[in-house]
């Protein structure tokens, strides 16, 4: 039988959010690459708290990520899963979860991942954003046809 | 084989990678274009349709043939004379020089020197676009060329074919060799060290169910093989002359070393050769490169109908 998890165990480390998202058993470690991912940076709005390393049942150690007062869209939570296939997403209205979902990987990212190719055409000034079809190998360029099989994070734009 | 792309309503069909194509489109293209070399054609199918080529970086002879093969069909061609004339020199985007040039043309073919461009040029183009090489890319047509010749010789199926040179960088040799993927060819490859066929390639085809053989010298195999397909090796890939001469001495196509070939086994080349082939083989029966570079004007002529009509 599957544990029920809850937000609020994590209370010591990390205070409760009242409205927003927790975004729960992201791979240790990846925890700042999520928040990368979503493009939360200082001029962005989103008050932010990290949990990493937290010790888990289930994964040894994991990484938390809550955001106060944004719900993360479907396409926002796609693109965790390819950093982090197995995190869970807990939207929480007034304190409680009232919405809890797995990520799942896209077929196509757009505008997320600079093609490492420097002699593409998605690399210049063209006014196009970056387009990758995903597929069990990696992420294929759909201009250059290059395919970046690994440390997708370090491409990140 | 084409990306369509919507625009106002019209369905546009482009061809911009030999890996859009499937057997079955490959095979129809080939037979259309075996039709209009036995003159088997209306030479007035394309009549006043304009094509534009835009050329970002030389390449007379591709460039030469697109205009032929339109020539030949009743239609017309425009161009820019040099990149410095054309607005990219003034910084102007691919994407609006496309959006422009689709009022002016009935087609476009582009050669450009960044991968990609042309899927990018298919994606503001009102009109269909052909690519004519982009970068380290793509260059479709002359694939659908050298299957063309090959298949003027023998069956595409099954065949032994070798690939010498420059396996790293010749794009012309990556785009056949997946496209004889489909044909299940056994593909032989002989290169320079540090120049062999990219690992990723190399798995892509093995997982495509290709055999494929590394051998020292073509001496090796030449017994086996129905088809040599020679690319340039460049002098600017090796530290020095003397060791140019040397990789290239002996990798060179020579009468001598053919008289160990099939009867029927031919030699190609993309040209323009250096040294590569010696021309005493170009008067032996195996010499099918100026076939090949002439077979140009016919596979075009069958791209051309295929996405204007
Ligand atoms: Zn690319």
């Amino acid at each position: 039988m599957k544990k029920q998890e809850n937000p609020e165990n994590e209370g010591l480390l990390v205070r409760r959010i009242q409205n927003g998202t927790v975004i729960d058993h992201i791979a240790a470690g990846e925890a700042l690459n999520v928040v990368k991912i979503l493009g939360i940076t200082g001029t962005t709005t989103e008050s932010l708290s990290i949990a990493t390393n937290v010790l888990s049942g289930q994964m040894g150690k994991k990484d938390i990520v809550k955001l106060s007062n944004r719900e993360l869209s479907k396409e926002e939570v796609d693109r965790i899963a390819l950093i982090s296939p197995r995190a869970t997403i807990n939207i929480i209205r007034d304190y409680k979860v009232c919405e809890k979902k797995g990520v799942e990987i896209p077929d196509m990212i757009e505008g997320l991942v600079r093609c490492p190719n420097p002699g593409c055409i998605s690399n210049t000034n063209e006014p196009i954003r970056s387009r990758f079809i995903v597929t069990p190998k990696g992420l294929h360029c759909t201009y250059c046809e290059w395919v970046i099989a690994r440390d997708i994070t370090s491409n990140i734009i | 084989m084409y990306k369509r792309g919507i625009r106002g309503g019209v369905v546009t069909r482009h061809i911009i990678s030999i890996g859009d194509f499937d057997r079955r489109q490959i095979d129809r293209l080939l037979d259309n274009a075996k039709r209009i070399d036995a003159q088997k054609y209306d030479n007035n199918a394309l009549y006043r349709k304009i094509l534009a080529t835009l050329f970002f970086e030389p390449s007379t002879r591709t460039r030469m043939s697109f205009e032929a093969a339109i020539a030949r069909l009743g239609g017309t061609s425009i161009s820019v004379d040099s990149v410095e004339a054309c607005s990219i020199a003034k910084g102007e985007t691919l994407a609006d020089t496309i959006r422009v040039v689709s009022g002016y043309a009935d087609a476009i073919v582009i050669r450009h020197p960044k991968e990609g461009a042309a899927r990018l040029a298919a994606q503001f183009a009102s009109v269909p676009v052909i690519n004519a090489g982009d970068g380290a890319g793509q260059h479709p047509s002359q694939t659908l060329l050298d299957l063309y010749t090959i298949r003027q010789s023998m069956k595409l199926d099954e065949i032994n074919v070798a690939l010498i040179g420059d396996l790293r960088y010749g794009r012309t040799a990556h785009s056949l060799a997946l496209a004889l993927s489909l044909y299940h060819a056994r593909l032989h490859t002989i290169s320079p060290k540090g120049l062999e066929l990219p690992t990723s390639l190399h798995t892509d085809l093995s997982e495509r169910g290709m055999e494929i053989t590394e051998h020292d010298t073509i001496g090796d195999v030449i017994k086996e093989v129905d088809v040599i397909y020679v690319t340039r090796i460049q002098r600017e890939r090796f530290p020095d002359s003397a060791s140019y001469f040397n990789v290239t001495s002996s990798y060179r196509i020579t009468p001598e070393l053919l008289t160990g070939a099939k009867k029927h086994a031919i030699v190609l080349h993309p040209l323009p050769r250096v040294d590569e082939i010696d021309p005493r083989v170009d008067l032996l029966p195996h010499a099918k490169y100026f076939e090949q570079s002439r077979n140009g004007v016919p596979v075009r002529m069958a791209m051309l109908l295929q996405v204007i009509q």
